[in-house]
């Protein structure tokens, strides 16, 4: 079973060094992961400033600089992992590294059939 | 069969879902991997029951017999099912197939489907009331309108609780497994939390539909029991410890007229000796294990409350310093309370209020009505009864209890002008 | 370049949308995912479990504490993402609007970094 997990935490409380640091420790549980068939996908994302929104409301888009909402901690990653169960998933959430100073959210991922992916 | 044997054999079945129901739906759960599938396949298998042991005889494995009755009657329903959905059918077949579904034998492997049942219902990913919930359904077996009742919830709202739980332990996958060594002291905590907080729930209302409420006492005593004999950890022993010895004093803490009475005004003579037995020797078994942990040591204070004959006897040096033991294993401001007032016992009531007034200053209990009807009564024991007076009102305001809003009230009407 | 697209959506207003309604999303996200498969510009796509079935895990001091729930209470929830290549923002924002996701909520694109 496939679960996203979410990697909030505060962008503004992050030295350069520990952006560093929560890099090289997430490549190595991205090949842990990875050597155990359960990794699927990771990114970190640019901060909350490079972030556009889009809506479209009667057919016009509407396009906004920033996120969709404004949140003391933001979205600043995520791991897209294969687990047996939410145990696993919770295991997994707990290595992540910025799950000492920020909050992962495991969502289980719908499973659709047939659903292209690259 | 005579009339008289399919009688005894009816009696059988009821007394069989009494003691088994638990162990059988919790076994059914694991082989169908789906809560409801499992319920409805219980309900069968009894169902089932009550039709051919009357006419054949009680097997002489009845719980296995329930479950493989169980696990068909699950298959059927699968069966039925497929006719509108497909995929139940591959289902089905595999439940048929599976090597696992061969008679469960009578062996300690059922046992760990109950710890695997309590372990599920209250995983820490379901919303806290939800674990209560559910943890009263399906390993007590109380009907949704019983536990509605006794937490003065809807029952819809309480039925829609249990739903939802289930949904999320079967779409986000919750493991049907008692914790790895490793994970197991955080996820006993969160079982632990569940039984104190029926017991609680029970034992804190003393007003209301007094009946039903100690009816949960009762359950959480049960469920703190099972769980012992499942996982005989020192903290479960502390915990059943603490709940015995707190329902020891149940007739005592209250008048006929409902009015609370506080631990020192009681009549010793109406606990239950037997309750405090059982609680001090389980208390003495944690604590030699040396693994304890804060049950264990609100276990330990209530034992030496209820092993001194009168309040004046009571060893208060020895629960300081149990309440220092507590205070680094939980710290909280509500154990730094109960830390000063045992201090104000020890050393008298001004040695208390400093440590009273401190916590009061840092602000963590100004809305927290015992602590100011703890200072309350510090002051009026040193004689200081306008601050009483001010204290006991702050305390009224606060409470949301009827028993201890009279208590409090009567105070008041006591202190002299 | 690649890019996040994050699709927020009103739960509750998509639960109580008639079902042929939403079985017209399905189709047309499905024919959409395909399309962006075809031109190379899907990475990756998720539907993700509505935020009921959302659990939360902190450390703190070593403990692992483990809650029911999503991150933050919001009026839109997150309820997908797209993982996709494109040339620039414009190009990104391009994609974003024509996902079903921009008409019934909001979609956050977010420029991702490489993890090497």
């Amino acid at each position: 079973m496939r679960y996203m997990l979410l990697i909030y935490f505060d962008e503004q409380d992050l030295s350069e060094t520990e952006r560093q640091e929560c890099y090289v420790d997430s490549v190595q549980l991205a090949r842990e992961l990875n050597s155990s068939g359960r990794y699927l996908a990771a990114n970190p994302l640019h901060p909350v400033s490079t972030a556009t929104s889009v809506r479209v409301r009667e057919g016009k888009r509407l396009v906004t600089d920033g996120p969709f909402a404004e949140t003391r901690e933001q979205l600043g990653g995520y791991f897209l992992i294969d687990a047996k169960d939410l145990d696993e998933a919770i295991g997994t959430a707990a290595k992540i590294p910025m799950v000492h100073k920020g909050t992962v959210e495991i969502r289980p991922v719908v499973e659709i059939p047939g659903l292209p992916t690259g | 069969m005579t009339e008289n044997a399919a009688g005894r054999a009816r009696e059988m079945v009821e007394a069989t879902y009494r003691s088994e129901s638990r162990r059988v739906l919790a076994t059914l759960i694991r082989l169908l991997g789906d809560f409801d599938l499992a319920e409805d396949a219980l309900h069968d298998a009894f169902a089932a029951a009550l039709e051919k042991w009357p006419k054949d005889g009680v097997p002489v494995k009845p719980r296995a017999w329930l479950v493989s009755a169980g696990r068909f009657k699950a298959i059927d329903t699968l069966r039925r099912r497929a006719r509108y959905d497909a995929s139940l059918e591959t289902l089905a077949l595999q439940l048929e197939a599976d090597s696992r579904y061969v008679e469960p034998r009578e062996s300690e492997g059922v046992e760990d489907d109950r710890l695997r049942l309590i372990f599920t219902c209250c995983h820490p990913a379901l919303p806290p009331e939800a674990r209560v919930a559910l943890t009263l359904r399906e390993v007590c077996g109380l009907t949704t309108e019983e536990i509605a009742r006794a937490f003065l919830t809807a029952p819809p709202t309480l039925a829609q609780r249990i739903v939802r739980a289930k949904a999320k332990i079967k779409e986000a996958r919750i493991p049907y497994q008692v914790p790895s060594r490793a994970d197991l002291p955080d996820r006993l905590e969160t079982v632990l939390q569940v039984v104190y907080l029926v017991f609680n729930e029970g034992y804190s209302a003393s007003s209301g539909a007094t009946l039903t409420r100690a009816d949960l006492s009762g359950e959480a005593i049960r469920l703190g029991r099972l769980l012992l004999e499942l996982l005989p950890e020192p903290e479960v022993s502390g915990l059943l410890a603490l709940m015995l010895l707190h329902e020891s004093r149940r007739v005592a803490r209250t008048s006929p007229s409902g009015e609370l009475i506080l631990l020192d005004d009681q009549d010793r003579t109406l606990w239950n000796r037997g309750q405090i037995e059982e609680g001090l020797a389980l208390v003495e078994r944690a604590l030699s294990s040396r693994r304890f942990g804060p049950y264990t040591l609100q276990a330990a204070i209530a034992a030496e409350h209820a092993k001194a004959q009168n309040g004046a006897a009571t060893d208060w040096a020895r629960i300081v310093g149990l309440y220092d033991l507590l205070v680094q294993a939980n710290p909280s401001p509500v154990v730094e309370l109960n830390r000063a007032v045992a201090v104000a016992m020890r050393d008298g009531p001004s040695a208390g209020l400093v440590l009273i007034d401190a916590i009061l200053t840092r602000g963590d209990l100004d809305a927290y009505h015992l602590a100011h009807s703890a200072r309350a009564d510090l002051c009026r024991r040193l004689g200081k009864t306008v601050e009483a007076r001010v204290s006991y009102q702050r305390a009224l305001d606060l409470t949301q209890q009827e028993t201890e809003r009279r208590f409090l009230e009567r105070r008041l009407a006591e202190l002299p002008d | 370049m690649k890019y996040v697209c994050l699709c927020y959506e009103e739960e509750k207003k998509l639960k109580a949308m008639p079902k042929s309604e939403w079985d017209d999303i399905v189709r047309e996200t499905y024919a959409y995912n395909e399309e962006l498969h075809k031109n190379g510009r899907l990475i990756t796509s998720q539907a993700l479990q509505p935020t009921e079935n959302a659990t939360t895990v902190r450390v703190r001091n070593g403990k692992v504490s483990t809650t029911d729930g999503p991150f933050a209470e919001t009026k839109e929830q997150l309820g997908g993402f797209f993982l996709i290549e494109a040339r620039d923002l414009n190009e990104a924002i391009q994609v974003a609007s024509r996902l079903s996701g921009a008409r019934l909520g909001c979609i956050e694109v977010r420029p991702t970094m490489e993890l090497s």
